[in-house]
């Protein structure tokens, strides 16, 4: 059985690990800050560029390159937020750091912020964390009775303000502009870009930095190593170690810290989680988080990889799959957020989809015109579907209408709403034709009805 | 003249025209340049940009070059340098120009990306077209019909939401409609600066409303409705009147302040039904006030004078002017011009003072607050006009104390009112009576009831003419409906008036403005039928002196004394 590789998670669920500063401090916690304020800003950003750290909230976007971006000529300060409104279904990661290694979360930061000369930074926490966000004010708290946080942290003249906010309950404030616009005050829109790339035109019209939680904590460890020798883990390209959380239809759900690449999906499923409940097959997989693309128990892929400076043939089942991000991407999916959703052969998919098309339609923002009404089609076609009203056509519909929305939106949720559909009904459109013959369990009153 | 400075241009190619435009202009603009329409709902030339219906999707493209050269590079097939195309579309409104932009309009991708597009903005739309208002002049109702795909595959139940939701006094909401292109919202905010629309809820349930407690009650209120590009937004004034597609539309000018917006005034068999604002970036951009869109009511209104009268008994025009003229002849005559009156109106009254033994002449100002828009502080349209056409040499004051003391003096036994209430400008009855009053106008007032002669004239949507608004640009409309019987044009009295006394002026308004732009330098080369429909600039250098009441508004700064 692969072991697994604690970085990001070393002290999660550790006995008598608590969430204080001084239990932080035992254990070395500040140490990299107290160092990293020492070296120059640029240097800085330079191991984090050579680390090769790729975003952990689901694109998987370059960190370096990101903060390559901003613009630092204007004059104006630079915000960085962080990214903590976790509500990708299937994704519990950043939680568990908020609520059991906060410290972590504050100390990878500031040693952001003094890379990047941030003076103020927002920790931009979903809504329904209430207590994540008590942890935080206190460890913010206890990390400025330290000079850790605030006026002239540890003496060097370097000051640096963070600020907890709550979001009130929407899965837009994930994306990075909508959250700005909510952290303005304002209804959670994302924005158009261009012109508003956060780099250049984020919060209050002033280059801003949004990234993850987590990979926020990577940065302290990749200050601490090095960025060389960070990138030494994982594959070139997918450095660094990845939090799954693996839900659903396994032996030993749970959250699980390996070098990306590491180990493939059947390793995962298998052997670290347990593989199937007692009498089932997997049926389904969805790698990161519930917008990207469910692969199909089965399946195979085929094509050509690079491995070093060649190019070789690759036969994969959905097992066979390595872990990381590009891996992911070349079989068609993602690895998005990490949060890996399984179902097994007693799942029907028609209801499976039914549930994530009804989560997407209650998060669209409404502000732009093909995710607003496909998502909101899509998920009355499937509740439809599953209360008894199916029809024969209604695979071939569902499949056009998700393929209206995406590439055509402000932001990503248009991708998001409707990769689900689109790769349920490439890999699974059987199942959907056949529904309106298929026995059903009788449902409620109140069930839609064609008109 | 001023030449304004000439904007850098760029040249871009859309479907295969090449068109250089001014830089910083986006796809929509540009396309409209070469006479290509991008189909759009939530853009609006005068307001920022949302780029949330997606209507105006485009496929777009740069030239390529070699990342490490720099070099062109070349198609070998067509011999010109290569396009690199984006592979998802673009919105139009949110794409600026830049040089060797190529942009698709009618590809399968935009073709495609806009079918899909109205087909969601129709799912949860209600079919409300036979009964609702907007149709004829919807957008939704045009563009499905050029780029839909003409059936629909939507067999749920449409969302629902509240049908007639009073926003404010003139402005009625059905949110089904609603599209949620934010254009109202925006107005609010950005050009009327009161703002009180938003969405509440989420996805397709998002709803517009005003905030809690607060009214769409501004002054520009029905601007939302102007540029709501469906149904939901409706004036609760023109709603279920008329059928838009029966109406005729007639360029006018706003009476009801010195900016002079542009409008363009909507009627059927000679009943006026609404007023609408008439795009000219240079004065009103594509607004009005909501004051400005009540005044056709004037037209009907129960105090319409119809009836020539002398010495209080019913005549006839040719009587009553004869009439007019011997008063006139017999000297002690005092002429109160108006502000009001048009430019061609105000020359003749010049000329008629000037033939009745050059009487003197007054004006009478009206002044109130302006609202830094579009409602200026000088509520005569065309004081300037006096001035051009030499009717007047100072600015009017809003009481006729002059006058009063000459009649006090007895030096006045004749006034004759051009549309001006004389009671309601300072003088007292005992004044009124010692005078004989002659009185063209349209209205009956104090000084209509005590006339020797009344001579019922038009308004403004009766006629046609010119006026001279705050930054000194010649604007003309033209008549709307014809004038109720009874009533005589302006001009055709002040020419027989004139006439009678001698002097030889036309009435007919292209011998009118020969004869103007003969003897006033400023309209030397003007003839209302070359005058442009967006105005012309007089040179307001030999009035830089007089002190004008008005402040800052949109498009003009006053200029400093």
């Amino acid at each position: 059985m692969p072991t697994e590789t604690r970085i990001i998670f070393q002290h999660i669920d550790e006995p008598g690990y608590t969430n204080d500063l001084a239990c932080y401090v035992r254990h070395g916690g500040y140490e990299v800050l107290r160092q990293a304020v020492t070296r120059k800003p640029a240097d800085l950003i330079e191991e984090v560029k050579k680390s090769g750290l790729r975003g952990r909230g689901g694109a998987g976007f370059p960190c370096g390159v990101k903060w390559g971006l901003v613009d630092r000529k204007s004059g104006k300060p630079i915000y960085l937020i962080v990214n903590a409104d976790e509500s990708e279904p299937g994704t519990f990661k950043d939680r568990y750091i908020i609520h059991q290694d906060p410290h972590q979360l504050l100390e990878g930061t500031i040693i952001s912020c003094f890379a990047n000369n941030v003076k103020q930074a927002y920790i931009y926490i979903r809504g329904e964390m209430p207590h994540g966000a008590r942890i935080l004010e206190r460890a913010i708290a206890e990390a400025r009775a330290a000079n850790l946080v605030g006026p002239n942290i540890l003496g060097t003249g370097y000051s640096c303000e963070i600020y907890v906010h709550r979001g009130a309950g929407a899965y837009i404030c994930g994306e990075e502009t909508g959250l700005i616009e909510s952290l303005e005050g304002k209804r959670a829109n994302p924005r158009i870009k261009p012109p508003y790339f956060p780099a250049v035109l984020g919060l209050y019209q002033c280059p801003t930095i949004v990234n993850n939680v987590e990979t926020l904590c990577h940065v302290k460890h990749i200050i601490q190593r090095g960025g060389e020798a960070y990138a030494k883990i994982g594959t070139p390209g997918n450095t660094g170690t990845r939090v799954f959380c693996v839900s659903g239809h396994v032996q030993r759900p749970g959250y699980y810290e390996f070098p990306c690449g590491s180990i493939t999906l059947g390793q995962l499923l298998h052997e670290v989680c347990g593989g199937p409940l007692p009498g089932r097959k997997f049926k389904a997989v969805i790698p990161g988080g519930s917008s990207a693309k469910v692969l199909k128990f089965g399946e195979r892929f085929k094509g050509k990889r690079k491995v070093g400076a060649e190019l070789v043939d690759y036969d994969w089942g959905v097992e066979d799959v390595p872990m990381d991000f590009d891996s992911l991407a070349m079989i068609g999916s993602m690895g998005g957020s990490g949060g890996v959703i399984v179902m097994d052969d007693s799942v029907n998919m028609v209801e499976a989809l039914a549930n994530i098309n009804a989560f997407y339609s209650h998060e669209s923002c409404g502000q732009c015109t093909p995710c607003r009404e496909g998502s909101l089609w899509m998920k009355k076609i499937t509740t439809r579907m599953v209360h008894g009203q199916a029809r024969a056509e209604d695979a071939a519909l569902l499949k056009s209408v998700a393929d209206q929305i995406p590439g055509r939106t402000i932001c990503a949720f248009g991708e998001a709403c409707s990769w689900p559909t689109q790769s349920f009904m490439a890999k699974f459109g059987d199942e959907f034709r056949a529904y309106p013959e298929t026995k059903q369990a009788p449902r409620p009153a109140a069930a839609p009805t064609l008109i | 003249m001023i030449q304004p400075a000439k904007p850098e241009l760029v040249t871009v190619n859309i479907d295969g025209k090449e068109v250089a435009v001014p830089k910083g202009t986006n796809v929509i603009e540009a396309a409209r340049l070469v006479n290509i329409d991008v189909p759009h709902y939530c853009y609006h030339p005068k307001l920022s940009v949302a780029g949330n219906c997606r209507m105006c999707l485009i496929e777009m493209g740069m030239p390529a070059v070699d990342p490490a050269t720099k070099a062109p590079v070349m198609d070998p097939a067509t011999g010109k340098q290569k396009i690199n195309w984006i592979p998802r579309p673009q919105i139009g409104c949110g794409t600026t120009v830049a040089p060797g932009l190529h942009v698709r309009t009618t590809s399968p991708m935009v073709k495609d990306a806009r079918e899909g597009v109205m087909e969601f903005l129709l799912i949860n739309h209600p079919l409300d077209c036979p009964i609702c208002d907007q149709a004829g002049e919807c957008k939704l109702q045009e563009q499905s019909t050029a780029y839909g795909r003409g059936y629909s595959r939507f067999v749920e139940e449409k969302n629902v939401k509240p049908k007639r939701t009073q926003l404010g006094p003139r402005v009625i909401l059905d949110d089904e409609r609603c599209i949620l292109c934010s254009r109202c919202i925006r107005f609010s905010r950005e050009i009327a600066k009161d703002d009180v629309l938003g969405f509440i809820d989420r996805g397709s349930y998002s709803t517009l409303t005003c905030f809690p407690g607060r009214q769409l009650e501004n002054n520009y209120s029905l601007n939302t409705v102007d540029i709501c590009p469906v149904g939901a937004l409706t004036s609760a004034d023109f709603r279920f009147k008329m059928r838009v597609w029966f109406l005729k539309q007639t360029n006018s000018i706003d009476t009801e302040s010195s900016v002079g917006a542009n409008t363009v005034v909507w009627s059927r068999e000679g009943v006026i039904y609404r007023i609408t604002p008439r795009r000219n970036d240079e004065v009103n951009d594509t607004w009005m006030a909501d004051s400005g869109r009540v005044l056709y009511k004037q037209v009907r209104a129960e105090n319409r004078l119809t009836a020539v009268k002398v010495n209080g008994a019913d005549s006839g025009v040719d009587m009553a002017v004869h009439a007019a003229a011997e008063l006139l002849k017999a000297g002690g005559v005092a002429i109160v011009g108006s502000g009001r009156s048009t430019v061609e109106e105000q020359w003749l009254t010049r000329q008629l003072a000037n033939a009745a033994g050059r009487a003197p002449v007054s004006l009478v100002s009206r002044v109130a607050a302006g609202d830094g828009l579009l409602v200026s502080a000088d509520r005569n349209p065309n004081v300037r006009g006096a001035l051009v056409t030499g009717l007047v040499c100072a600015l009017p004051s809003t009481q006729l104390t002059e006058l009063g003391a000459a009649i006090d003096a007895g030096k006045v036994r004749t006034v004759l009112a051009v549309g001006e209430d004389l009671a309601a400008a300072g003088l007292s009855a005992a004044q009124l009576a010692k005078v004989e009053i002659i009185y063209l106008g349209t209205h009956a007032n104090a000084t209509s009831a005590v006339a020797k002669i009344v001579l019922p004239t038009l308004t403004v949507f009766e006629k046609a003419g010119t006026f001279v608004n705050q930054q000194f640009r010649l604007q003309k409309f033209a008549a709307a409906v014809p004038g109720p019987a009874g009533a005589t044009p302006d001009t055709v009295l002040l020419a027989r008036l004139a006439g009678a006394l001698g002097a030889t002026v036309p009435a007919e308004l292209g011998a009118l403005w020969a004869a103007m732009a003969a003897a006033v330098p400023a309209l030397a080369t003007v003839t209302y039928a070359n005058l442009p429909e967006t105005g012309l600039l007089l040179d307001a250098t030999p009035f830089a002196a007089l002190p004008f009441v008005e402040g800052a508004s949109l498009h003009h700064q006053p200029a400093k004394a």
